[in-house]
């Protein structure tokens, strides 16, 4: 006999862990047939996922050249504004498409077993192909205005983790959250449309005062500001490509990188706490 | 466990009833987001004591499954029957892993694969090939799996000119065929099958049978939901019978459909109507419509019986052929009246609508005691139209004509004959 399988009330699965490893291709075919899916029957197809981060940074720096914003006053406005865009638009459609991903695959958890965890990872898999194809984007711009990145872009790859991180750990929750209540249907949405504002796209984290003095009291404004982990990615973002003005504010770093983790272990945690009613309740 | 594949002990399941919805398993799921927070907010401390998921106030709990304990050896085609809402299917999600019990275990040797409908995870937009590919993956076969088997599961699904066509514009037959193609391909330990064969037409279903056929001779392990007896009959070698959320019995598998069958009509009724009995085949051009015995009931020993049956016809049956037969509890045919020995009937059948037939008996040989009746329609001796076993019970009590000493009581059948001295 080839394995045992046991199965009991409140088991918290062994066999889990070695289920994800074995149901692996099926990270792979789910972010698949997503794409497949998404640009069927679509004129231009996938040239949708070049023209909206596009369209998407058109808009922001038009906004910008109105309000005179300045950006960081060296790189040129469109980069400065598509540094934010790029790990922006990845979070925010990794952790939506990931918050709905099980009810929008409720056929499948309900008649069909598997590592529930696959369905919202393998949705952050299709926000990363986007991401992937929008970077391309940014090079070409780069080209066009003729610039030069910083060497700081070895260590992009680590802020990309930790946009992954973060869509991961919020998605999960939502995800898990969103099989019991339905009203987050509504607040996720909400989410992301806030979360572009209270990130630093238009601006730089470092023109946020040290402090404010509220009624006699120092309040250190910039570091609570920071304690949003997107502050953190956003600004390694525009570190690593474009450097120069584009410092890190540590304290902010530090912050996101606890705030992460935090998020991924707890989002995991709720999630397999809540997984095995998921059937019974979707 | 020597060579059980599956062992359940004691397992139950709970639901909770509310008003409007089914509950999901201690949670209330009716229940919004501001009853949660509103509830929070008013008693922190019980919310934050994890007392939360108590009983919650308003609903009924539900057993859909209570202390169900059976085994299952290797190489048994299991199936499962029992009414609607027995817990069949929260036995077979339990077994398939989508849901977790409340209380007891489960063990299980193998790798296991179910199949609870056809066409789970298929995508509209996606081409058949696709399809393929995806549906193998969430079944849990991988890449180069579905790339061995890939000609295989075309031919057997038959739609081959189809393949890069979306399956959206795919007929009801087809996306059927491709559904179970792949599920049929898939190579588990212990296969778990849900009501999947009632689509489909007939030709494909019986193609459907054969493989899951080939499947159980091949040693592996069956599990098979169904309402339909005939196929629980023709595939199965044992059965597992659910009611009300209990496991009424587990034995070989004319034993416990004849227990079932006797339960589920041991109502001994003057008329029985055989169209609302549930058959695997959907166009039956001899179809049993009912049966009624024109001399009251229970029958009587050694006394006449008149016994008529409507059949409904749809389209030609050359040499149409009755049959009506009666069987004891344990399964075993004891009786047979068949219109190929009675030399059949007479002039031009309908093409089209109902016709009934009369079955005189001058002296019922049979004891008393209970029957079933099993009733049959065909076309000549190779082609079975309409079969169905148990269609109803009956009992025959004693009459005058009954004899008296036990020795003649002993058999279910009492020959007439002539003694003589010589």
């Amino acid at each position: 006999m080839s394995e045992r399988l046991i199965i009991e009330a409140g088991r918290t699965e062994r066999q889990y862990w070695r289920d994800l490893w074995r149901y692996r291709e099926l990270f792979y075919f789910l972010a698949w047939r997503d794409l497949l899916v998404r640009y069927k029957q679509t004129a231009v197809g996938v040239a949708w996922s070049f023209i909206r981060p596009v369209l998407a940074m058109a808009v922001l720096t038009m906004m910008m050249k109105v309000s005179k914003l300045p950006g960081d006053g060296a790189s040129p406005l469109p980069l400065f504004v598509f540094c934010a865009m790029l790990p922006w638009q990845f979070f925010s459609t990794a952790f939506s498409e990931s918050g709905s991903s099980l009810i929008t695959n409720s056929n499948l958890v309900s008649k069909i077993y598997f590592p529930r965890l696959v369905v919202p990872a393998s949705s952050i898999i299709t926000s990363f192909v986007d991401f992937l194809i929008a970077s391309v984007f940014t090079l070409i711009l780069m080209v066009w205005y003729r610039f030069i990145p910083h060497w700081n872009i070895c260590f992009l790859p680590v802020f990309v983790l930790l946009t992954v991180g973060a869509s991961l750990g919020t998605g999960l929750w939502i995800a898990a959250l969103m099989v019991k209540y339905r009203d987050f249907r509504f607040i996720l949405p909400f989410m992301v449309q806030f979360g572009l504002y209270a990130a630093p796209v238009f601006a730089m984290t470092a023109r946020i005062p040290e402090s404010y003095a509220f009624h006699g009291v120092d309040v250190p404004v910039r570091f609570i500001y920071a304690l949003n982990p997107i502050v953190g990615i956003i600004d390694g973002f525009r570190w690593c490509i474009l450097g120069g003005a584009n410092v890190i504010y540590l304290p902010g770093l530090v912050a996101s990188v606890v705030g992460v983790a935090f998020l991924v272990w707890s989002g995991l945690w709720y999630f397999r706490k809540t997984e095995r009613s998921f059937a019974d309740m979707i | 466990m020597a060579d059980s594949v599956i062992k359940i002990e004691n397992l139950s399941k709970r639901y909770w009833i509310g008003h409007q919805a089914v509950l999901g398993e201690d949670h209330v799921h009716s229940e919004g987001l501001r009853h949660v927070l509103e509830r929070a907010l008013r008693s922190p401390a019980r919310w934050f004591s994890g007392k939360r998921n108590q009983k919650p106030s308003g609903v009924e709990e539900f057993w859909a499954l209570k202390d169900v304990g059976f085994e299952i050896k290797q190489g048994d085609v299991v199936g499962i029957i029992g009414r609607n809402g027995a817990g069949k299917s929260t036995l077979l999600k339990i077994l398939s892993r989508i849901t977790e019990p409340t209380n007891g275990r489960i063990e299980i040797e193998g790798r296991v694969a179910s199949l609870l409908e056809v066409g789970t995870g298929f995508h509209q937009e996606l081409t058949g090939r696709e399809n393929i590919f995806l549906n193998g993956a969430i079944l849990g076969m991988s890449r180069a799996e579905i790339r061995r088997k890939f000609d295989e599961i075309v031919a057997f699904s038959e739609v081959e000119k189809f393949l890069d066509t979306p399956v959206k514009r795919y007929s009801s037959g087809m996306y059927v065929r491709l559904a179970f193609a792949v599920a049929a391909h898939l190579e588990p330990e212990i296969l778990i099958v849900d009501e999947v064969l009632a689509v489909g037409d007939m030709a494909f279903q019986k193609k459907c049978l054969g493989k899951m056929q080939s499947v159980a001779s091949s040693g592996r392990t069956i599990i098979f939901v169904s309402h339909n007896m005939g196929a629980v009959m023709g595939l199965c070698n044992r059965v597992v019978w659910l009611s009300g959320g209990s496991c009424k019995m587990v034995g070989p598998v004319r034993e416990v459909a004849d227990a079932c069958v006797a339960t589920t009509s041991l109502q001994v009724e003057r008329r029985t109507d055989l169209a609302k009995i549930v058959r695997y085949e959907m166009n039956i051009r001899a179809k049993l419509m009912s049966l009624e015995w024109l001399d009251g009931v229970p029958l009587k020993h050694g006394i006449p019986a008149r016994i008529r049956i409507e059949v409904k016809f749809t389209g030609d049956v050359p040499d149409f052929q009755l049959s009506l037969g009666f069987s004891t509890m344990e399964g075993v045919r004891v009786a047979t009246f068949d219109t190929d020995s009675d030399r059949g009937f007479k002039g031009a059948l309908p093409k089209d609508g109902i016709q009934a037939f009369e079955l005189v008996v001058d002296s019922l040989a049979l004891n008393p005691g209970l029957y079933m009746i099993d009733v049959m329609t065909r076309s000549g001796n190779d082609y079975e139209l309409d079969h169905l076993r148990g269609a109803a019970s009956m009992e025959v009590v004693s009459s005058e004509n009954t004899p008296m000493h036990f020795f003649g009581k002993a058999s279910s059948v009492r020959l007439a004959g002539r003694w003589s001295r010589v």
